[in-house]
């Protein structure tokens, strides 16, 4: 940092300080208030933090919406199986992803940059056209089934839409790149003379890959994971499109509270809560991230 | 190459045609054997092939032709990792996740070794080494000298019959590399391992070697123990590149009494020694190969055989002076002066001498 001087400094580290307060917790602390108002007939329809009713300014807040949040479980259950889906997502996306992401990283240079823009490609169409063309595919009619049948497999269509395995499916399908970019940056920069090192020292290569390149590559899942788990615990589209009527997922809970029952302060701590239970396993990995990048 | 080594009856290492090339070639046909015991060096610039020629030994590339065996069992084709050979690597290659015991250990651990073995192996090479109090460390915790230190014990840990160690003291500063040198082999003759160094420091090779093969462009042009390889280089490349050398490049004549080579700008040509068992036509081109400090220097003409030259400059170096000539035909000369020496000034008309055996022929 030499020549940027104290100012320059101050800039450089208040800038994504100022985006993230402007952006992310700014209007955190306006779900956050909603939450603690009351449902109201009216635009906006919650009651106000603060009013006047002619003896001055008052607050006026309630815990009653986290308090129905505890005693549905309903809420409970969309929280876990929200939690459940995008952990199991999570593993698949990893187990697809790990392999995928070495065989890049593996690969001679001049094919390595077509294969990650081939998994990126993807991101080209819009996300609800690709998830609307998984109905297509899976549906009772839908191509998957008309194949089977074709060739003989099955003679009555496979239940495969509207269902966990749908849902799994969709967001295994939507959040591999999240987790192939990142692992595929940690491990194309694996130094390769440790693996030779490893052979030599007699280890075979399932030996090398368990002892160096998947201790080495942990950052890489973690990264990955974290991209993968996030999005995918509030996600609502591919439930909503792709999930049957048992699926039960908090994003979609989130949607129903705000669009269908318009009970806004409920929705919010909806969301409050969702935000707090994923900061937690963020803060965990980046603890462990920056004891990995200490070491 | 001198084909006058008796095969012995088995060698640790015996390497026969072995050739690879990498879009072009990178050793071409090297055949060369290495004794039990040898602390043998592969010596040339970069590019030569002598780390492809290691990589080979090692496992890490396979050869196109040749074979590769060791303690008379044909590895050519076996994997790294079912060779009785170690490696220490140029970089080094500690794992960073690990400590420093567990980077030695790792190679144990292969073997399944019980625990208390490999603590007992691991403790023993941390103490070979002079690093018992680092065992706990991270590699990134060391310093360059630590962690060359840590790279050879991890490569000793297994007991190789061989170990390979390329450009081991390439990272180091100047004067650990001199004390890393004496270390080195004060190692080698502990242990009683046969190291086969790869160095493009020919200091590095003459020092520590018992016997040198040096490489040029795939090929092995000379091999003899340092003091052959120095004083008998057997090519101007040799010559050249083993030490400072003056290269006169010349004709064969015959002189008075003996062989001579005549040279374009000298007055009077050069007498001879040639070596022994060597027949040469009179008018071949050959060149004198003569190390700067066997020549003298006088201002006086001194009897016998000398060139006249003119001082051009002096360098001090301390423990000795280069001074640098003038001869006929303007053709440059080098002469070392140990410290202490009279010294010509710049401008001086001296006579350089030396006696006809200090010059060696040279016809390839």
């Amino acid at each position: 940092m030499i020549g940027i001087g104290r100012w320059g400094r101050l800039v450089l580290i208040g800038l994504p300080f100022a985006w993230l307060g402007l952006f992310f917790l700014f209007p955190l602390l306006i779900v956050l208030k909603i939450s603690l108002a009351r449902g109201a007939i009216g635009i906006p329809p919650y009651t106000p933090l603060l009013f006047d009713d002619g003896s001055g300014l008052k607050i006026q807040a309630t815990l009653a919406n986290f308090a129905l949040l505890a005693s549905d479980d309903l809420y409970l259950r969309a929280y876990l199986g929200a939690l459940g889906n995008a952990a199991l997502a999570t593993a698949l996306c990893l187990a697809l992803g790990y392999p995928i992401a070495y065989a890049i990283a593996r690969s001679p240079g001049e094919w390595r940059l077509l294969l990650l823009f081939l998994v990126m490609l993807p991101f080209w169409t819009s996300f609800l056209i690709r998830v609307y063309a998984w109905i297509a595919i899976l549906k009772p009619n839908g191509l998957l089934n008309q194949l089977l049948i074709a060739v003989g497999l099955i003679t009555t269509p496979l239940p495969l839409l509207n269902n966990a395995f749908s849902v799994e499916l969709g967001l295994v399908y939507s959040y591999l790149p999240f987790m192939i970019l990142p692992l595929y940056g940690n491990l194309s920069a694996l130094d390769e003379s440790l693996l030779e090192a490893a052979a030599d020292l007699g280890a075979r290569p399932i030996r090398g890959f368990l002892g160096v390149t998947l201790p080495l590559s942990l950052p890489g899942i973690a990264a990955g994971s974290l991209l993968v788990l996030t999005p995918a615990v509030g996600e609502f589209v591919i439930p909503d499109l792709l999930g049957g009527a048992d699926t039960l997922m908090i994003g979609k809970v989130l949607w129903d509270e705000f669009f269908s029952n318009r009970d806004w302060p409920v929705a919010s701590a909806v969301a409050v809560v969702l935000v707090a239970a994923l900061a937690i396993p963020i803060l965990l990995a980046q603890k462990f991230l920056a004891q990995e990048r200490a070491a | 190459m001198p084909a006058s080594e008796a095969q012995p009856v088995m060698a640790l290492l015996e390497i026969a045609g072995v050739s690879k090339r990498f879009g072009v070639t990178a050793v071409d046909d090297v055949s060369l054997s290495i004794e039990k015991g040898e602390f043998f060096a592969l010596l040339g610039p970069s590019g030569c092939g002598k780390t492809t020629l290691l990589r080979m030994i090692a496992g890490l590339e396979i050869p196109d032709r040749g074979r590769v065996l060791i303690d008379g069992v044909d590895v050519t084709a076996l994997p790294p990792y079912s060779r009785p050979v170690n490696m220490m690597f140029q970089s080094y290659a500690l794992f960073p996740h690990m400590d420093v015991a567990g980077n030695i250990a790792f190679g144990l651990r292969q073997e399944k070794m019980d625990r208390r073995r490999v603590a007992a192996r691991v403790g023993e090479m941390l103490a070979l080494v002079q690093m018992s109090d680092y065992g706990g460390r991270r590699p990134h915790e060391l310093s360059g000298g630590q962690r060359q230190r840590v790279a050879l014990a991890r490569a000793l840990a297994k007991m190789p019959k061989l170990l390979l160690l390329d450009e081991p003291l390439a990272a180091l500063d100047r004067k650990l590399r001199a004390e890393t040198r004496l270390e080195l082999i004060g190692i080698q003759e502990r242990v009683g391992t046969t190291f086969l160094l790869v160095t493009h420091d020919q200091e590095e090779a003459l020092g520590m070697a018992s016997r040198i093969a040096v490489m040029n462009r795939g090929r092995v042009v000379q091999i003899g123990a340092p003091a052959e390889i120095y004083e008998r280089p057997g090519s101007r490349f040799v010559a050249d590149f083993v030490g400072e050398v003056n290269l006169f490049e010349g004709e064969l004549t015959a002189g008075f009494n003996c062989l001579a080579l005549t040279i374009a700008g000298f007055d009077r040509p050069i007498p001879l020694s040639p070596p022994a068992g060597i027949t040469l036509p009179e008018g071949a081109a050959a060149a004198l190969a003569l190390r700067p400090e066997r020549l003298r220097l006088c201002r006086e003409r001194p009897p016998g055989f000398a060139l006249a030259a003119t001082v051009a400059s002096v360098s001090y170096l301390g423990g000795a002076s280069i001074v640098h000539l003038v001869a006929g035909g303007g053709r440059p000369m080098k002469v070392r002066l140990p410290a202490g020496a009279d010294c010509p000034p710049r401008g001086a008309a001296v006579w350089a001498s030396w006696s006809p055996d200090e010059g060696v022929l040279i016809t390839q």
